[in-house]
């Protein structure tokens, strides 16, 4: 568990270093050219103090964010995330049941949310392709839906609610038919 | 009447009864996805569980470690969440046991409260015309496993140097995947966990051209926008998609309008056609999408060899099915031959029965509702006590990693409710459990490996891979796996 989240975090530094030092919009081409050697890179990252850090430090509530997650019974649970911070880790970080099959490397669909205020949805900035080819895959699919570890913590994103798909629903006995779009 | 007052108790209080009095046994078969998924929920919801998790490899993960592309790393990270499951203090990985071989489906019955079947499909479709037997056909399954150094697969190989064509049947991601694998660099290849037998085959390959065909249209195209994206995006490669077949009926636009995946990934393919090279330069690797074909036999060689020579299509145009609003390939009677030495068919994986397992040989899964086994696959609902399915033995060869978890869940979900009602007598009685298998196996000598085995594999690969600049080097022998694990 302790390994994990360092290694979460570890990638998560890393891929904001790398957005930082291009102005361009996230990840379309970083995340595609820099998958690999990101990969290694976080694995050296494990025991890394730099890591560790960008989570504590004693960041101030000035820098988290507030934002709320509904599961799928319509439970909420309101969380503080500090900007930069995605809400894949963020959901980790405080016990919230969200998948990350792929530890926030855009190779699958597991952290799928909804943002559930299309105001907020257009804060966001638009998904990348390599989003959008996980987007396809994801269950309950929506006009606001997202992947939870391309949506980083940032001011204006303060108050942000999403919800959890609740995928069982839809799945039935002979294969799962992804709703149209 | 002791004992009765004893059950009684036990029954009620089997919620809150420690594991130690009794626990509820629980066996899944098969260590791939599904398996894990089935074995992290169980874990979750059932505190009074123990769970074994036994698989006939001695190595864990399924088609994690036998299906995914050596080039798709991020992919495979999943298995980090499934070691965690494997080291659960409730929970036992338990390789090297075959379902059938090692132990039969009714003894796992008489063992543990709850058997939950998810083996996968380990088996291909046949296309059932002429030629197939002829030698250079080849399934993509076995072509993949061969890639993936699947052990079962190591001395299996295909003829990658008489031939520069390779044909591979259908355009799903199997197929996408195969073609990939066949048109990149090798010296791309070289640096992921590709199994080095293969690799030294690709290295030396001579195939330059492939060609993908399908019975539809690019509308109807069964691949992902992810894999498509990819192997259009290799490096020097020539694509070739006739760009008469893009051309859409209106039946065709209903369809991409219900259907975001297959709308991306006609645009994909239209922006692929209209952009690039009309020709390409000799000696380039060249990438065919060939569409409204039907294969429709299999050409022996001039010499009656055996060995497979071309394919012979039937052209199809696409008609609206009766009722289910799809279109389907009909044969227009036109015939086109391919040459080709070497012919991988991409269409689809079909799982194998037990005995003592219900099957469905139509769909090829067993009959089940919800993830509940039923005796048979007709009207009759009747369920076969406490034996469970989940991933494609359930629900057929479809679907990503990701699918398996809302499987699972629906299968414990049926679990769990009848943990409180038909299954609850029978659960409050002991079983042996993990104990009671590890016996039966040890009498029949079969050789198990733990999860602390496979660890020694994992070690191992790991080194062998770091003198290769690669994540691993994959043991491919069912001798090496046992010798390091044991």
């Amino acid at each position: 568990m302790y390994i994990t989240k360092f290694s979460r975090l570890g990638a998560h530094v890393i891929k904001g270093l790398t957005r930082g030092e291009t102005p361009t919009p996230r990840v379309q081409y970083t995340q595609f050219l820099y998958s690999r050697p990101l990969q290694d890179l976080k694995h050296r990252f494990f025991s890394s103090t730099a890591a560790g850090n960008a989570q504590e430090g004693g960041d101030e509530d000035k820098e988290k964010i507030s934002v709320t997650f509904v599961d799928k019974d319509g439970e909420e649970k309101q969380i503080k995330v500090p900007i930069g911070m995605s809400m894949l880790e963020a959901a980790h970080e405080n016990d919230i049941e969200l998948e990350g099959a792929c530890e926030g490397s855009l190779a699958c669909s597991t952290c799928h949310v909804i943002v559930m205020d299309m105001e907020y949805y257009n804060k966001l900035e638009d998904p990348a392709d390599e989003e959008n080819d996980m987007l396809d895959l994801a269950f309950g699919l929506t006009e606001t839906s997202r992947l939870g570890c391309q949506v980083i913590a940032k001011p204006e994103l303060d108050g942000l609610r999403l919800a959890l798909p609740a995928a069982t629903r839809n799945f039935a006995v002979d294969g799962y038919k992804p709703k149209p779009h | 009447m002791a004992i009765s007052r004893a059950r009684a108790k036990q029954l009620f209080s089997r919620s809150i009864s420690s594991v130690a009095s009794n626990p509820l046994h629980v066996c899944v078969v098969g260590s791939g996805p599904a398996g894990f998924y089935t074995a992290e929920k169980m874990l979750k919801k059932h505190q009074g569980a123990e769970v074994d998790i036994v698989d006939r490899l001695p190595t864990p993960y399924g088609l994690v470690r036998s299906g995914v592309a050596p080039d798709h790393p991020e992919t495979k990270i999943v298995t980090n969440q499934f070691s965690r499951v494997a080291q659960n203090e409730r929970c036992s990985f338990i390789g090297n046991v075959s379902l059938g071989s090692s132990v039969s489906l009714t003894e796992l019955r008489e063992m543990y409260h709850v058997v939950v079947l998810a083996y996968g499909a380990e088996s291909d479709r046949a296309l059932g015309i002429p030629g197939e037997d002829l030698a250079g056909i080849h399934s993509a399954r076995e072509f993949v496993w061969w890639y993936n150094g699947h052990p079962d697969c190591r001395y299996w190989s295909p003829d990658l140097k008489s031939t520069d064509t390779a044909v591979i049947l259908g355009q799903g991601n199997v197929a996408l995947d195969v073609a990939r694998i066949l048109l990149r660099p090798a010296a791309e290849l070289a640096t992921t966990d590709i199994a080095s037998h293969a690799l030294a085959a690709l290295e030396e390959s001579s195939i330059r051209k492939v060609y993908l065909v399908g019975r539809r249209g690019p509308v109807q195209a069964a691949c992902t926008a992810k894999e498509l994206r990819e192997v259009l995006g290799i490096k020097d490669l020539h694509i070739n998609i006739q760009e008469a077949d893009l051309v859409k009926t209106p039946a065709d636009e209903e369809e991409l309008k219900n259907n975001r995946i297959h709308r991306r990934v006609y645009e994909l393919l239209s922006k692929a056609a209209m952009s690039g090279p009309s020709h390409c330069y000799t000696g380039q690797r060249e990438l065919h999408f060939v569409f409204f074909r039907n294969p429709d036999r299999f050409l022996d060689s001039d010499d009656r060899s055996g060995h497979v020579a071309g394919v012979r299509f039937e052209k199809t145009i696409l008609k609206e099915s009766a009722g289910s609003g799809k279109q389907v390939a009909v044969g227009t009677g036109q015939f086109e031959d391919f040459e080709s030495r070497l012919v991988l068919k991409s269409i689809g994986y079909k799982s194998v029965p037990v005995d003592g397992l219900p099957f469905d040989a139509n769909k090829g899964i067993v009959p089940n509702i919800g993830g509940r086994v039923l005796i048979n696959s007709s009207g009759d609902h009747s369920q076969i006590e406490g034996v469970y399915v989940c991933g494609w033995l359930k629900r057929g060869p479809t679907g990503i990693i990701a699918t398996n978890l809302y499987c699972a869940e629906e299968t414990i979900a049926s679990i769990s409710e009848d943990l409180e009602t038909v299954l609850a007598y029978a659960t409050s009685l002991p079983k042996p459990g993990r104990e009671g298998l590890l016996r039966l196996l040890e009498s029949r000598n079969v050789k198990v490996i733990p999860f602390n085995a496979w660890e020694k594999i994992d070690i191992e690969e790991k080194r062998l891979g770091s003198l290769k600049n690669k994540p691993r080097d994959k043991l491919t022998t069912w001798g090496e796996l046992l010798k390091v694990a044991l």
